[in-house]
C-alpha cells in the first residue's frame, strides 16, 4: 500500500512544480505570483520545521502576500498616483513637528491657530486721494485698511503700509492669512485633521459594514431584513444635508463628524455591497465544509466570510476616505464645525473675511487649501481604483 | 488484504460485524418550484423520495445515478448540511445505541460532527483560498479544541504525508492556488480524515480531475478507509468508479433508490431495467460480463410533482402494463442480499 502511494503522490506532483514555479496558479486570494515565491526551490518558502513562533509564520505569510499584491498594484497608474499625493500629504502633516523641533519655527508665529506675524512686510504707498462718505463722514479707505493709515497723511505723502494678509514671501512660503498667521503651517495642520478624520471615519465604515454585512448574509432571516431596512434608511438619507442640520442643533468635533460619515457609510451604503460579497461566499462549499467540520454560525462569520469581504471593504474604506475629506470641507466652510485648523476653515475665514470674491489677487488665502482638498480626496480615490484591480480578480490583467 | 484490515477495526469500534454504522429511513427532500417574474410556487422537485439504506461500519456504499436524480442532497442530508423533510437517519453510537441525528443537541451535534465528514466534489471551490494547507486541515482541530499549535502541526504534518503531499512542511504553509487540483483533492481528503472519522460522505470527489489523476485519488482514499476503518457513502455516476471503490451500490433514479446489491451482483448481473441501461452506457473493458444490448432514450426529467407510476416509465424498454397503473414498485429482496424497485422482477418472484 505504503508503495503505491509513494508512486501516485508523484503522478500529480510533476505538474505542480512547474506550475508554482511559472506562477500558473490562479486562485482567487493572492495573486499566482506567489508560486515563485513558495514554491521556488522551496528554501525562499516560509517552512515549519523549526516549530517556531506562530506570529514569525503569520508575518512571513503576511509579507507574501504584501508582495504578490504590491507585484499587481504596481501596474496601475492610478493607484501609484494616488499613492504618492497620499505620500506627499502624510510627509506634509509630520513636517511641522520637526520644523518646530528643530526650530525652524517659532510656535510664536507659526502656530496655525495662535500664531502671528508681527512684523509683517510692507508696501509703499502714496496718498492720492481720501475718499470720505459725505453721509457717514467715514474714511472708507481707512477702514478698508483697518485703521492702519495715518489720519494725518495729506495728500501726495508716503508711507508704509504693513500687508496683511501678506504674499508668500521668504518667511512665509504661502503668505500669511488676514490674522497675521502663516498659510503654509496651517496647510500642513490642515493635512493631519483630514487624515485623522478620513482614517477615522474610513475605519468605522469598515468595522461596521463588515459585521453587518457578513451576519446579514450568514444569518439572513430576521436579523438581515432588520439591517438591511435600517441601510435602507440610511442611504436615502441625504448625508451631507443631516451633516448641516446636526451641525447647526449641537457643535460638531472632528471626531463627532469621523463617526457619523462612519455609521452612515458604514451601515448603509458599504455594508449592502459586501452583504452582497458575503452572499457570494457563504454558498461557496469551503463554507459547508467549515460546517461539516464544527464550525458554528460564529466561526464561519469570523474564519471565512470576513476575511474574504475584508478586501473589498478595505476598497470601499478608501471611498470613505475621499467623502469625509469632502463633507468636512464643506461643514467648516459653512462654520459648523468645531475645529482648529482644517482645510475648509482656511477657505472660511477667507470668505468671511471678505477675499474670497478677490481670489485672483488674494490667491494664496484661497487655492493653497482648495487644491489640498481636492488632490487629497481625489489621491484616496485613485487609490481605491488601484487597488480594486488588485481584488478585484476580473480586471486583472494576465 | 483489505478484509483482514476491515474486520480488526470493526471488533475495534463495535464489537459486531453486523451492526449497522448508519440507517437510512424513508429520506424525503423536496425543493419548492419557482416560475414567472411572481416567483410563484408552481411545484416541488423531489429531489429524494423516500430513500432507505444502511450502511455498515468500515463499508463502502457507492450511490450511482444520473446527474440530478438527488445523489447530492441524499450525502448532504447524511451529513447533516442540509435537514431532511421527512423520513430518519439513524447512527450507532460507540456503545451500540441508535440516535436519530436530526434529535441531536449542542454537544451530541458536536460528536457527531467529529464521527461524520464530508468530502466535497470541487477542490478549487471546497477550500478557501485564502487559507495556507495548514489552515484548512486544521480547521476542525481547532473547532474542537484539540491540542495546541504544537499538536497540530504534528497531527497536520502526518496527515499530509498519508495523503500524499511530501514532505509536508514544503506544503504547509501554501496557499490552495500553489496546489494543482489533485493535491487540493488530497488536501481534502487529509482535512476529512484528520478527525479519524467513522463515516465519510465522498460526493463525486473525482469527477472534477483530470483522468490521469483519478486513479491516484482513488486509490489514495480506498488505501486509507481500509487502513482506518472509514465507511463511505461513495457518490458517483460512473459505474466503473464504483465498481472499484465501493463494497455494495445504490443505484438512484429521480429521487428513488431502484436497486441496490453486493458490487460484483450488480455488475454481472444488473436486474432492474435502469441499472442494465447504465451498465451498457459503461465501457467495460471485461469479456467475461454480457455485451451492451440496451440503450435508453432521453435525458434525464427532473422530478416535478412526479405521478404515481413507475419512475422510470417513459424511458424503460421493457414497460408492461403495470407500470403505468400502480404506483413506483416498492423496493423488494429478491435474494442474496439484493433489493429491486421494478415489477418485471416482482412478476419473476411471484
Ligand atoms: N438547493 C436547492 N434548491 C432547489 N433545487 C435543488 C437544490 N438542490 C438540489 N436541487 C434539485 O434537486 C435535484 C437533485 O439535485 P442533486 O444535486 O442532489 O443531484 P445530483 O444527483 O447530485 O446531480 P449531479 O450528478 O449533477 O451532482 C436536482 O433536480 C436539483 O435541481
Ligand atoms: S417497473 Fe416497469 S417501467 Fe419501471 S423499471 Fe420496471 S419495467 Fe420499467
Ligand atoms: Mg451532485
Amino acid at each position: 500500500m505504503a508503495e503505491k502511494l509513494e508512486t501516485a503522490s508523484e503522478v500529480d506532483q510533476g505538474p505542480q512544480t512547474v506550475g508554482g514555479i511559472g506562477g500558473i496558479g490562479g486562485g482567487d486570494g493572492v495573486a499566482g505570483v506567489g508560486g515563485g515565491t513558495a514554491a521556488g526551490g522551496g528554501a525562499a518558502g516560509p517552512v515549519v520545521t523549526s516549530y517556531g513562533s506562530w506570529w514569525r509564520i503569520r508575518l512571513s505569510l503576511l509579507r507574501r502576500s504584501v508582495h504578490d499584491n504590491w507585484v499587481i498594484f504596481r501596474r496601475n497608474r492610478m493607484g501609484i498616483a494616488g499613492l504618492v499625493i497620499i505620500g506627499f500629504w502624510m510627509l506634509m502633516a509630520v513636517m511641522p513637528s520637526l520644523f518646530f523641533a528643530t526650530g525652524f519655527w517659532n510656535r510664536a508665529v507659526y502656530d496655525p491657530v495662535t500664531g502671528l506675524e508681527t512684523d509683517p512686510p510692507t508696501r509703499t504707498v502714496i496718498m492720492v486721494e481720501r475718499v470720505t462718505d459725505p453721509r457717514t463722514e467715514i474714511d472708507r479707505r481707512a477702514v478698508l485698511m483697518d485703521g492702519r493709515i495715518p489720519s494725518d497723511l495729506g495728500l501726495g505723502d508716503t508711507f508704509e503700509l504693513p500687508l496683511q494678509p501678506a504674499p508668500p514671501n521668504s518667511r512665509h512660503w504661502l503668505g500669511t492669512d488676514p490674522l497675521g498667521r502663516d498659510v503654509l503651517s496651517q496647510l500642513m495642520h490642515g493635512a493631519r485633521s483630514s487624515f485623522f478624520l478620513g482614517i477615522l471615519a474610513a475605519t468605522v465604515t469598515v468595522v461596521i459594514a463588515t459585521l453587518v454585512g457578513s451576519v446579514a448574509a450568514y444569518y439572513g432571516g430576521v436579523i438581515d431584513s432588520l439591517l438591511m431596512r435600517l441601510a435602507d434608511l440610511l442611504i436615502m438619507i441625504p448625508g451631507l444635508a443631516l451633516l448641516i442640520v446636526i451641525g447647526s442643533v449641537v457643535t460638531f468635533q472632528l471626531w463627532h463628524l469621523a463617526m457619523v460619515i462612519g455609521i452612515l457609510s458604514g451601515f448603509g451604503g458599504t455594508a449592502v455591497v459586501l452583504k452582497s460579497q458575503a452572499l457570494a461566499v457563504k454558498v461557496k462549499p469551503f463554507v459547508d465544509a467549515a460546517r461539516v467540520a464544527g464550525g458554528t454560525g460564529r466561526h464561519i462569520v469570523l474564519y471565512h466570510l470576513i476575511p474574504s469581504v475584508m478586501p473589498l471593504s478595505v476598497l470601499y474604506m478608501m471611498f470613505t476616505v475621499t467623502a469625509a475629506i469632502q463633507s468636512e470641507a464643506v461643514l467648516s466652510f459653512l462654520g459648523l464645525l468645531n475645529v482648529d485648523t482644517s482645510w475648509g476653515l482656511m477657505i472660511q475665514l477667507a470668505h468671511t473675511q471678505g477675499y474670497l470674491l478677490q481670489a485672483g489677487e488674494f490667491w494664496w488665502l484661497v487655492f493653497p487649501a482648495g487644491l489640498a482638498v481636492t488632490l487629497l480626496a481625489m489621491a484616496f480615490f485613485l487609490l481605491g481604483r488601484g487597488l480594486d484591480e488588485v481584488i478585484n480578480p476580473r480586471l486583472r490583467r494576465r | 488484504m483489505p478484509g483482514a484490515a476491515q474486520l480488526s477495526i470493526q471488533a475495534e469500534c463495535t464489537g459486531s460485524a453486523e451492526m449497522a454504522l448508519l440507517r437510512v429511513q424513508g429520506l424525503r427532500k423536496r425543493f419548492p418550484v419557482t416560475s414567472g417574474v411572481l416567483r410563484r410556487r408552481t411545484g416541488h422537485i423531489h429531489a429524494v423520495d423516500g430513500v432507505d439504506f444502511e450502511i455498515e461500519v468500515g463499508e463502502s456504499l457507492g450511490l450511482v445515478g444520473e446527474s440530478g436524480c438527488g445523489k447530492s442532497t441524499t450525502g448532504r442530508m447524511l451529513a447533516c448540511l442540509d435537514e431532511p423533510d421527512e423520513g430518519r437517519i439513524l447512527l450507532t453510537e460507540d456503545d451500540g445505541s441508535e440516535v436519530d441525528i436530526a434529535q441531536l443537541d449542542t454537544r451530541g451535534m458536536t460528536r457527531f460532527r467529529r464521527r461524520v465528514q464530508m468530502i466535497f466534489q470541487d477542490p478549487y471551490e471546497s477550500i478557501n483560498p485564502r487559507r495556507t494547507v495548514f489552515e484548512t486541515i486544521s480547521e476542525s482541530l481547532g473547532i474542537h479544541r484539540m491540542g495546541g499549535l504544537r499538536y497540530r502541526e504534528e497531527r497536520v504534518s502526518q496527515m499530509l504525508a498519508r495523503v500524499g503531499l511530501t514532505p509536508p512542511e514544503s506544503f504547509m504553509l501554501r496557499y490552495p492556488h500553489e496546489l494543482s487540483g489533485g493535491q487540493r483533492q488530497r488536501v481534502a481528503v487529509a482535512r476529512a480524515l484528520i478527525l479519524q472519522p467513522q463515516f465519510v460522505v465522498a460526493d463525486e470527489p473525482t469527477s472534477m480531475l483530470d483522468m490521469s489523476i483519478r486513479a491516484s485519488i482513488m486509490e489514495l482514499m480506498s488505501g486509507l478507509a481500509r487502513e482506518l476503518g472509514v465507511a463511505y457513502l461513495y457518490i458517483t455516476h460512473d459505474l466503473a468508479v464504483a465498481r472499484y471503490m465501493c463494497d455494495r451500490i445504490a443505484v438512484m433514479y429521480l429521487g428513488k433508490i431502484v436497486e441496490t446489491g453486493r458490487t460484483e451482483q450488480i455488475l454481472s448481473d444488473p436486474a432492474h431495467p435502469y441499472t442494465q441501461a447504465l451498465l451498457s452506457a459503461v465501457p467495460i473493458p471485461d469479456p467475461s460480463l454480457p455485451p451492451p444490448e440496451l440503450r435508453i432514450t432521453g435525458g434525464v426529467d427532473k422530478a416535478i410533482d412526479p405521478p404515481p407510476r413507475c419512475r422510470f416509465l417513459d424511458r424503460c424498454p421493457q414497460a408492461v402494463d403495470i407500470c403505468s397503473t400502480a404506483d413506483h414498485p416498492p423496493l423488494q429482496d429478491t435474494g442474496g442480499g439484493r433489493l429491486v424497485a421494478c415489477y418485471l422482477t416482482t412478476d419473476r418472484e411471484g
